[in-house]
């Protein structure tokens, strides 16, 4: 390197003339961020081996503190547990192993109907809350009939309880007697969670897409893009990675809640068949059963939803504070 | 199509007349008229606030005039009926913050316009764009997301994916303001290049030495009009406009000229 560039252009006044035009200079340019420091032969002074083992005590002693209490806890609400005077009663009947181990293969396969339930009603939600979504960005006189009609939708489906959209669709669709009409409670099942959730998930997505800041709009459609283009290339991809946890915390309401198709009667899913063998033996450990099971799916599916996120660096911020 | 008006260096290639534009009550651009000629390159000059960011966003149509006119190649831009994602490909832009797409590598910010506007196949599109980021210097980070480049860096693959899609002219909207002092030069001298290969520019700047120094002809702007137009070293050494005077001599008080 023989010419040191100037850190910046040297206003008219100062005496050297002007750099040359048009040659490559790029020296100029700053450091690399992601460039690493050469290993040298580095060892830690008195000081930083102080703090280290300072840290170390310090966090070997909150573990300590933390598992004498989380096992004190524990005891404590086994000990009032078991003592309560309807302990043997309801341990009979909420916890019966025997009995659990037996009522498992059938409610693990109504599990497996709730799974796939979940799939198929979760991509028509996505389908359903993505076009709301933006329908509600269309910006002029034009299209306010389609935002009229996204509001009113979202209004309406999130209003509504769950249970009644349900039994108006389940039972009500088929009772208008239509032959081109699905009849199987089903398919009204799924619509109605279509339906509710889509309203849901769809503002989730509109405050992604309303939390792209405008500068990257300006950006996108600067360069030739239409709306559209620039939706589907630049502010979707960016919105969808910002919502990811909530995306996921309404996917997770949605496996459970498919368990509600079974006030339809014909859906046997993991709470039906819970139901239909309690009521012959009056013994609860079904409803206990399909507890767990449910909550084994939906703990790893955030986990690995989570790592997914932190390994495609989606997730922002970070640090240690 | 308004017109096909033959252009030659001396008519008047890019053409604003009567331009005005305010937000709300606020009058930003009030009258402005600039005729600026092919291969020229003309710096925009004024306090914050004097309209220089908004004239460069109602050239390139992302903010709609309330009066006047903005005409390219004989082209009325303004016209209601022009298709205003052709109009954009033919005026690049570049802003003070970047505003590179976060989630693509540099290579797809790139090559975004020219394979989701102009249908360009992905081969022929990357090999383009990795021979324009050679251009700014940049062809080993073409991976890179704009996160892992320094500022300096993100501005130039910012310079090379508005020069992608062949621009008529380039506008610049302080896009030196955001970096650190180190990292300005290697940003101008990409400016004083293409400068050099004839591209017609548009700089809104506070850089007074580029200005100075690459700049054909100097405009200030106040008050939502042109207060003065010139030859650099007469507008920047021998302002007449006393308006001119007063932001000059704050700038040198500034220690920055």
């Amino acid at each position: 390197m023989t010419e040191v560039p100037p850190a910046s252009w040297p206003g008219p006044d100062e005496p050297e003339g002007p750099p040359a035009i048009g040659a490559h200079r790029y020296a100029a340019t700053g450091p690399d961020p992601v460039a690493t420091v050469a290993i040298d032969d580095w060892t830690p002074s008195a000081v930083e081996v102080a703090r280290r083992a300072y840290r170390r005590r310090r966090s070997v002693r909150s573990a300590v503190i933390a598992a004498v209490a989380t096992v004190v806890l524990l005891a404590v609400v086994v000990l009032v547990l078991v003592n309560t005077p309807g302990w043997p009663k309801f341990r009979e009947r909420f916890f019966d192993l025997s009995y659990g181990w037996e009522v498992l293969p059938d409610i693990a396969e109504g599990l497996w109907l709730n799974i796939r339930l979940a799939v198929v009603c979760e991509i028509g939600i996505l389908i359903v809350a993505l076009t709301v979504a933006l329908a509600r960005t269309l910006r002029g006189p034009v299209f306010f009939p389609i935002r009229a009609a996204a509001v009113a939708y979202t209004d309406l489906f999130r209003g509504l309880p769950l249970i009644l959209v349900l039994l108006l669709l389940g039972f009500g669709m088929p009772s208008l007697k239509l032959e081109w009409l699905p009849t199987s409670a089903l398919f009204w099942g799924c619509a109605a969670l279509i339906l509710t959730y889509g309203a849901y998930v769809s503002e989730v997505l509109r405050a992604g897409i309303e939390s792209v800041h405008p500068s990257q709009r300006a950006a996108a459609r600067s360069l030739g893009l239409s709306h559209g283009r620039t939706m589907q290339y630049v502010v979707v991809p960016q919105a969808v990675r910002r919502v990811m946890p909530p995306l996921l915390n309404d996917l997770v309401a949605l496996i459970k809640d498919t368990g509600l198709i079974s006030v339809l009667g014909v859906v046997y899913d993991a709470v039906l068949n819970a139901q239909i063998e309690t009521a012959q033996t009056f013994n609860y450990t079904p409803y206990v059963v399909a507890g767990v099971l449910f909550v084994l799916i939906t703990v790893p599916l955030t986990r690995l939803t989570d790592w997914v996120a932190r390994r495609q660096g989606w997730t922002g911020g970070g640090g240690q504070v | 199509m308004t017109g096909a008006a033959e252009t030659s260096g001396t008519e008047p290639f890019l053409q604003i007349a009567g331009l005005r534009k305010s937000y709300g009550a606020t009058v930003v651009l009030r009258d402005i008229t600039l005729d600026v000629r092919r291969h020229e390159c003309v710096a925009l000059i004024g306090a914050s606030g004097s309209g220089k960011s908004t004239l460069l966003r109602c050239i390139n149509l992302l903010e709609v005039v309330d009066d006047g006119t903005v005409t390219l190649e004989g082209r009325e831009l303004t016209d209601p009926r022009v298709d205003v994602d052709a109009v954009r490909t033919g005026v690049g832009i570049v802003f003070q913050a970047f505003n590179l797409f976060p989630h693509m590598s540099v290579l797809d910010n790139v090559t975004l316009a020219p394979r989701k506007v102009h249908g360009i196949r992905r081969s022929t599109a990357e090999r383009d764009a990795l021979e324009m980021l050679d251009r700014v210097g940049l062809a080993d980070r073409a991976r890179a997301k704009p996160d892992q480049l320094s500022g300096g860096q993100q501005q130039r693959v910012a310079i090379a994916r508005a020069l992608v899609n062949r621009p008529a002219v380039m506008l610049f909207d302080e896009v030196t303001s955001a970096l650190d002092p180190e990292l300005v030069g290697e940003v101008l001298d990409l400016l004083a290049e293409l400068k050099n290969d004839g591209m017609t520019m548009l700089v809104a700047t506070h850089e007074m030495g580029f200005a100075r120094m690459v700049a054909d002809r100097v405009v200030f702007l106040a008050d939502g009009v042109v207060a003065e137009a010139g030859p650099p070293e007469q507008v920047l050494g021998d302002p007449v406009d006393p308006r001119t005077q007063r932001f000059l001599r704050r700038i040198i008080d500034a220690g920055r000229l």
